[in-house]
């Protein structure tokens, strides 16, 4: 089994809320984004979803985009990528899930980057611009290497097109909260609760953990009543943006229900 | 024998290796609702009635061909006849496609389109069709693009609709593109996305160029009825690709006819501030299609680089990759100061003057006319007018001095 599902059900089991945070390798620089990764998971949140910067990021708000260009601006190139998830998988347990844009995969072709990411120490993949049926290559090498393959479900996802994620998906089933971006809102949509529930009824053993617009201990609370994660971004880099290392591991800690 | 397949009948997701639909999950609903709405238009005898009403008494179809004598002895020994699209309602091409969809958007009950445009074209006509048929209308445009068309924005404003800058990345229509999209996952349920040209997730490729195909069938009737030939080649400029679709695609299995693309090559093919995307680009994807792009070897997109904003952009639409691949058309750079002597030169040998889009296929008929035999008709798509050009165009001939 993967061990991200593994993680998922123990905490499942102990009643404790699971934390996925986000950040994007590069930001502001290569080393920082380690230290900054590495703070992260020192300080509570149980799954790491590590970006690569990309240029046309259309499933990113604004906070997301102006960091990930920022990378791209300070010189972040693929080719540095592995070295920084193995920098990161060295110093921490956390299993570490690399979200891409499907486009810089393509180009240095999927088998090499799922040889890579494995070798790298990484989980597997999130793709927020892959759905299913486009992704004959990366399912079968994702198999072959078992690695993580986390497909999202969405509001307007009809029943069918949840069977098939919940048949694809290892590791987690990303469910968006919301039609819409990341980027934090104050009123998490209801409909997450009805996506959950969509992917529930499919009978899946694949955890179901919700994102996108996440912002306060009270929304974790809330969505790991109902899900098995919440996933949260944008407030991570906000807040490493405007106050460091120090408020990053800050907020980690009280998503994660400390104080 | 196995019966002859025929280009004109491939109607996606794929055009050969081309096309498909990388996007997010969120969009995949009301792609499907986008197309079974199609479907069930294109076999409703009413649709095609409004939209044929429509053409004819509202975008002014069908749109005359002119022969350009005087421009033509400037490419040699040939005859070169012009599709008038810039006589359309608004001033272009783009009305053909925003008609259309905007019906569909009727049909699908909402209330709401949104659009990107780069020359400003597609947002104009997007504006006017949402004033004639009560829409609201947000329409990105790069901010880049904002001033140099400012004109266009003007005109967006005027007819109703609100005109948003898009401040990220390169600042042109690829970003404006961007924004569209995160507006569409976030607002699908009341909004239709009413993309400009025939690229984007399926089924878009299809349902632009099936609109706009009106051209090369308007054409190719037209060239038979008045003149009693085809072509021996129909020729159009390339940035998205949607009025080069739109000519060829009733020529496609006529074989002896040729199809010349031309590109947007900037300041030159071997600099790297062009948008010869089917030319110099690589196989990728970017905005929910696989297709030739402008990229890097990370897979980020390059900017791309065209004096005219209709034609900057580092993608283009699938159906073109696969015809290149096949070798049906070609496709060759057009540089930007090619493109603008053609632009003069038509308006001062014919009084007719071009957008500097369709600028640039003018330039490739004079650049590669005197390669075909004595004799041979060219028919080009005359895409859109200059008028909104007139500040560009000004500056660079310093007739604004």
């Amino acid at each position: 089994m993967s061990k991200t599902e593994e993680l998922l059900n123990t905490l499942e089991l102990e009643g404790k809320p699971a934390l996925i945070g986000y950040f994007p390798a590069g930001y502001p620089t290569v080393a920082d984004s380690v230290e900054a990764c590495v703070a992260m998971c020192e300080s509570g949140i149980d799954i790491l979803e590590l970006g690569v910067p990309y240029s046309d990021p259309v499933m990113d708000g604004l906070v997301i985009q102006v960091a990930t260009e920022q990378a791209l601006t300070n010189g972040f190139k693929l080719s540095m990528f592995f070295d920084l998830l193995k920098q990161i998988t060295s110093r921490v347990a956390t299993p570490v899930l690399v979200m891409s844009y499907w486009n810089p995969i393509m180009q240095y072709g999927v088998e090499r980057f799922a040889k890579d990411l494995k070798a790298a120490g990484g989980a597997g993949l999130i793709t927020p611009d892959l759905i299913p049926d486009e992704a004959a290559d990366w399912i079968r090498y994702s198999d072959e290497l078992e690695l993580d393959r986390v497909f999202m479900a969405t509001p307007s996802s009809s029943q069918a097109r949840l069977d098939q994620v919940a048949r694809l998906s290892r590791g987690f089933i990303y469910a968006v909260s919301t039609m819409g971006i990341t980027g934090a809102r104050e009123d998490l949509d209801a409909k997450a609760r009805g996506v959950v529930s969509g992917v529930k009824s499919t009978k899946t053993d694949v955890p179901v953990c919700v994102g996108i617009g996440i912002s306060t201990a009270e929304q974790v609370t809330e969505v790991n009543s109902y899900a098995d994660g919440a996933i949260v971004g944008s407030i991570f880099i906000k807040a490493y943006r405007d106050g460091g290392i120090e408020e990053l591991k800050r907020t980690v800690k009280q998503l994660k229900g400390g104080n | 024998m196995t019966e002859k397949t025929h280009l004109q009948d491939q109607n996606g997701p794929y055009f050969g290796e081309y096309g498909g639909r990388f996007v997010p999950e969120s969009l995949i609903a009301a792609l499907d609702q986008l197309e079974e709405t199609y479907a069930k238009a294109k076999a409703d005898p009413t649709f095609a009635l409004e939209l044929d009403e429509l053409n004819k008494t509202y975008v002014g179809r069908p749109s005359i061909i002119t022969e350009v004598p005087k421009f033509a002895a400037l490419a040699g020994d040939i005859r070169v006849f012009l599709k008038r699209e810039d006589l359309n309602h608004t001033g272009s091409h783009k009305i053909n496609n925003v008609i259309g969809q905007a019906l569909l958007a009727k049909r699908m009950g909402k209330k709401r389109i949104i659009a990107e445009t780069g020359a400003g074209q597609h947002g104009v006509a997007s504006a006017t069709a949402a004033a004639l048929f009560g829409l609201e209308c947000v329409v990105y445009m790069g901010e880049v693009d904002t001033q140099r068309q400012a004109l266009n924005v003007a005109r967006m404003k005027l007819l109703g609709a609100e005109v948003v800058p898009v401040t990220t990345g390169s600042r042109t229509l690829k970003d404006a593109i961007n924004e569209a999209l995160r507006d569409w996952v976030a607002n699908v349920d009341d909004t239709h996305y009413l993309l400009g040209t025939v690229a984007g997730p399926h089924p878009f490729p299809t349902i632009v160029r099936d609109f706009h195909s009106v051209i090369g069938r308007e054409a190719r009737q037209q060239m038979l009825d008045d003149y009693g030939f085809l072509p021996d080649v129909v020729t159009a400029c390339v940035g998205g690709g949607s009025n080069a679709i739109g000519l060829f695609h009733s020529f496609l299995d006529d074989e002896e006819v040729a199809l010349w693309g031309f590109e947007a090559a900037g300041e030159g093919m071997d600099t790297m501030r062009h948008a010869a995307t089917l030319s110099k680009g690589k196989v990728g994807v970017l905005h929910g299609a696989k297709s030739y792009m402008l990229q890097d070897e990370d897979g980020q997109t390059i900017e791309s680089h065209s004096i005219s904003a209709g034609l900057d952009y580092p993608g283009v639409g699938p159906e073109h990759s696969w015809l290149k691949d096949l070798n049906r058309a070609q496709y060759f750079g057009i540089s930007d100061d090619e493109a603008m002597q053609a632009l003069k030169a038509l308006s001062q040998t014919e009084g007719i003057i071009p957008a500097i889009e369709t600028a640039h296929a003018l330039a490739g008929v004079i650049k590669y006319g005197s390669t075909l035999a004595p004799g041979s008709t060219v028919l080009l798509n005359l895409s859109g007018r200059g008028d909104k050009d007139m500040e560009t165009v000004g500056k660079y001939f310093g007739f604004l001095e």
